[in-house]
């Protein structure tokens, strides 16, 4: 099938693409279009116009600031992955992106349309739930900054108004080691889970920072900052990452749908985080013994 | 409609289009280069990858609108001067194609992967593949095509015809 007919319209600054949300009903915003293009091809949207942001030079960089790198929505998943900024700042994104998809979807998918997306399975809404990112908003009348954790609001939902667009995302700089790891039937697939973990140990090896997130287990990313507080100050060893992942994985409420039953992406998301949690833990010595700064 | 600019396998076209249309159906219906083959129209089969400034991107998820400017390789630019690439000629080698329908996406999902990374595994290989679908051949056929172009590649000091 092809997309049906719609309005077209390709601004070629932010400030024409805010006027043309406020002014036209029922538009759609196309980025990339890895997942708007499969819903019009197949026909389950029928937007009457479309937006397309792609001229908006202006959202197409990553600036670096002191505490923060300040990524434009319309950065491609590969320039995620090969960015040095994004290597050495946050590291955890770079690691991450392999997981998206293939090549072919890396070359046009953007940071904001996978946000904005807000596919329960996806590896950015995971991270940026994670690292505390703020997405920066901005509509004809105005601009707000939303946490990430405020965001995602439910399966393919969001904090976003039909007037809005998202123009940079605010990736704070890695304090602890972060790592990420994910299960999918298949290389590139959506994961059916996925984990991340950031993590400090101080000079006693006890915890004194920990974030626990996991994607795939419902309606929007999870994560629970009560459970990472409760750990602070214990003594990191393999025993207590058995512990943690075993609480978490009793606390979730996953779902079961054709790929997997509840049972099964309960077990996945124990084995993940118990698995992600030691290789955090093992990264993080190793930068304690170097005194290197964290990464 | 939308007065374009693409260039697709070294030639330049003006071209009017729809918003609407898919890159696929432009190179497909427009300028008759039936190469670029849509098996499922949303991005899962990988038929219909073409080369967008040397990356990979599926026509079938890509507005023409949005390629205004593109340089764009299709499976029929990549022979140069009737000598087929050496992606090409493995496969050939190998018999890693049968009705074929699946081949171009996979021939320039490869030249990629070995413009990135030379050396391949086969498993980096099996991954980089992961998003092209073959109903006939099993992976096996495909894998060791890619393995013995890689090779081909290297004797040739790394200089791949480009194809454009
Ligand atoms: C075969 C295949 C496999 C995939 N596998 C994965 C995977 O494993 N993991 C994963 O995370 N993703 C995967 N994807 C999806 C891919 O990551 C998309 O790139 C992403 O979800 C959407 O980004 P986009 O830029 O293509 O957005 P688009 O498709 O252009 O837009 C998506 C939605 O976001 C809205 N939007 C886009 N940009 C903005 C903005 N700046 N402000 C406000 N709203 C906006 C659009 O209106 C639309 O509703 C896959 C896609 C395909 C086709
Ligand atoms: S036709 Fe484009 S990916 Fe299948
Ligand atoms: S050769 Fe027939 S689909 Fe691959």
């Amino acid at each position: 099938m092809k997309p049906p007919a719609f309005a077209y319209y390709r601004p070629e600054t932010v400030q024409e693409a805010l006027q043309l949300l406020q002014k036209v009903n029922d538009a759609k915003i196309l980025a990339g279009g890895q997942s708007l293009i499969p819903m019009l091809n197949m026909r389950l949207a029928r937007p009457a116009a479309v937006i397309d942001i792609n001229r908006l030079r202006e959202l197409t960089e990553i600036q670096e600031y002191p505490d923060h790198l300040l990524v434009g929505a319309l950065v491609r998943h590969y320039q995620l992955m090969e960015s040095p900024l994004v290597r050495r700042f946050a590291p955890v994104v770079a690691e991450a992106e392999r997981h998206i998809g293939h090549a072919a979807i890396r070359t046009r998918g953007t940071i904001g349309g996978s946000l904005s997306h807000a596919d329960p399975a996806a590896e950015l809404p995971l991270l940026a739930t994670l690292g505390d990112w703020e997405l920066h908003v901005a509509s004809a009348t105005g601009a707000r900054v939303i946490p990430a954790r405020e965001f995602f609001l439910g399966y393919l939902m969001t904090a976003l108004g039909a007037d809005e667009l998202v123009t940079h995302i605010r990736v704070p700089k890695a304090t602890g080691v972060s790592r990420f790891s994910e299960f999918a039937l298949r290389a590139g697939d959506f994961a059916l889970v996925s984990a991340a973990v950031s993590l400090n140990l101080d000079a006693h090896q006890k915890i004194d920072h920990l974030r626990l997130a996991l994607g795939g287990v419902g309606e929007t990313p999870w994560r629970e900052p009560a459970i990472e507080a409760h750990y602070r100050g214990s003594e990191a060893s393999p025993n207590l990452w058995t512990v943690i992942a075993t609480e978490v994985a009793d606390l979730i409420d996953p779902p079961e749908d054709l790929h997997a039953s509840a049972a099964y992406r309960r077990q996945l998301a124990r084995a993940l985080l118990e698995k992600t949690l030691a290789e955090t833990a093992a990264d993080a010595r190793q930068t304690l013994t170097k005194g290197g700064p964290a990464s | 409609m939308i007065p374009m600019t693409l260039t697709v396998n070294g030639q330049s076209y003006q071209l009017t289009v729809e918003p609407r249309w898919l890159l696929a159906d432009v190179l497909r219906e427009q300028l008759h280069l039936t190469g670029t083959h849509l098996g499922c129209e949303h991005g899962v089969c990988g038929a219909c990858t073409v080369l967008w400034d040397g990356r990979p991107v599926r026509s079938c998820l890509t507005l023409a609108v949005t390629a205004d400017g593109a340089n764009i390789l299709t499976i029929e630019g990549l022979a140069a001067e009737g000598i087929l690439h050496p992606v090409q000629e493995a496969f050939w080698q190998e018999h890693a194609l049968q009705c074929g329908f699946c081949t171009p996406g996979f021939i320039l999902t490869a030249v990629h992967l070995l413009q990135e990374n030379p050396e391949p595994t086969r498993e980096e290989i099996r991954e980089a593949l992961a998003g092209n679908l073959c109903r006939c051949t099993g992976y096996q056929h495909i894998v060791n095509a890619v393995q013995r172009a890689a090779a081909a590649l290297s004797d040739n000091h790394g200089h791949a015809p480009s194809g454009q």
